[in-house]
């Protein structure tokens, strides 16, 4: 089986969020969660800059540039929104409002530290944003991205190299071929690719793994990726 | 004298700012940028500013015109990455050494700013501890969590766009407008909002997000 791609690991994150939960969405991978909530699940999305309960895109007859996410999309309300101002939004996510927050990454370690603001690239400022209130912070952080990098290595690790976001806050990892826990310590192997071994996909890791006992296949539906290929 | 904050033009609203001065500007994502008010002040030119604001960067923020006239001695933001492959403004004079940066997490920087107008000079968060913006602040271990001193941020001056005001100053946001609007307010020495629309008559209580007595000028703009 093809490892997931994007919008597929954004589709099988969503299928843990639970009815009534609120959750925030970080930029890039994150915010493709929106579009595979299970319908009846009546989630609430906050973001950053105040918005409770962002609805989907708008579209083109109805963008406004007041109405935007923290991604700087243009959105629409679900019913029963609100909106508050920034430091109200950060005093919910701070003060552990926050059910879940799911966040891209450049790397997590065995013990749950989290590197996705700085990718120490030549030539650019820092952009650190919600980043680390949100891993610090919300009640459960889980992340969703490529288990290894563009050239191949791994970004699970057992330390990060890239400097942290924030310190044993990744509470589960969604890859394109893996579904881990971070238990104390250990990341444990909840689902995994069909037809991968489970050397394979040591091999692919920079940190030990355990397999669970009832590891299970890790599958999505086909979701074809926008033209482009990124999602 | 009845209250009366309205005035007529930005150039009016920003006729007392001086050089070295800290200057608060919300928006976020596109939403409540005050450009009519930043281009006002680019044109009167007080220099050595201190910018305090979310972005330095954002494609939709007029914040970059300051930047690029040299009037900013140094930027407090979240946000200083540009879009493009090539520097931003900002970036480019931030790596020849000639502007100072202090990267903020989002919310310690609403926090401190909120912190700043309700009188409380600083305050521990857990955001931060054990990364490098740590580096040279004050660590202290509360129920067993190491957290970060957090020092209040006040201006002389914040610059808020809202939707509509009243005579008293009264302003109501639309949408996403509000961000860091009603704590940069509440954390300047003097507050100028530019609106849509002033009313004729005072505004709806229920409709008020921010009381007139944090405002000092509105400018329909």
């Amino acid at each position: 089986m093809q490892p997931l791609n994007r919008l597929q690991i954004a589709w099988r994150a969503a299928q843990d969020i639970g009815d009534g939960m609120l959750v925030n969405l970080g930029m890039g991978m994150p915010v493709s969660v929106a579009d595979y909530l299970r319908p009846d699940s009546d989630v609430f999305i906050q973001s950053e800059n105040g918005v409770i309960g962002a609805g989907p895109r708008a579209p083109p007859d109805r963008v406004d540039t007041d109405l935007v996410d923290a991604s700087s999309r243009r959105v629409t309300l679900r019913p029963g929104a609100s909106i508050v101002d920034s430091s109200w939004s950060f005093a919910a996510i701070r003060g552990g409002h926050i059910d879940v927050a799911i966040l891209g990454a450049f790397e997590v370690a065995a013990n749950g530290d989290l590197a996705n603001w700085d990718m120490r690239l030549p030539n650019k400022g820092p952009l650190v944003g919600g980043a680390m209130d949100l891993a610090a912070c919300a009640r459960s952080v889980w992340v969703i991205m490529d288990h290894v990098t563009r050239r191949g290595t791994p970004r699970l690790l057992e330390s990060c190299t890239l400097p942290l976001t924030a310190v044993r806050c990744v509470k589960r990892v969604y890859t394109d071929l893996a579904v881990i826990e971070i238990a104390p310590a250990s990341m444990v192997v909840h689902e995994m690719l069909e037809g991968l071994g489970e050397d394979e996909l040591r091999s692919r890791t920079g940190a030990p793994l355990i397999f669970a006992p009832d590891c299970r296949p890790l599958r999505a539906p086909p979701i074809e990726l926008p033209a482009g290929g990124r999602a | 004298m009845p209250i009366d904050k309205r005035v007529s033009t930005a150039a009016e609203a920003l006729a007392d700012v001086s050089d070295g001065a800290t200057v608060l500007i919300s928006g976020f994502g596109g939403a409540g940028f005050p450009n009519v008010l930043i281009h006002a002040l680019r044109e009167r030119g007080p220099r050595d500013l201190t910018l305090v604001v979310n972005s330095a960067v954002h494609r939709y923020s007029l914040t970059h015109e300051l930047i690029e006239a040299g009037l900013v001695r140094k930027v407090v933001c979240t946000a200083a990455r540009g879009h493009s492959k090539e520097p931003s403004p900002f970036e480019r004079l931030w790596m020849d050494g000639k502007i100072e940066l202090e990267c903020v997490p989002q919310g310690t920087f609403a926090e401190r700013i909120r912190a700043g107008g309700a009188g409380i000079p600083a305050f521990y968060t857990p955001v931060g501890a054990g990364t490098e913006l740590a580096q040279g602040k004050e660590v202290r271990s509360f129920d067993g969590r190491d957290c970060l001193l957090a020092q209040a941020i006040k201006g002389d001056l914040a610059l808020v766009r809202a939707d509509t005001a009243d005579r008293y100053g009264n302003l109501a946001f639309r949408y996403a407008q509000m961000n860091f609007g009603p704590v940069m307010a509440t954390a300047a020495v003097l507050a100028v909002a530019e609106v849509r629309a002033v009313l004729d008559v005072p505004m709806p209580y229920e409709r008020v997000q921010l009381p007139g007595f944090y405002v000092d000028r509105v400018v329909a703009a």
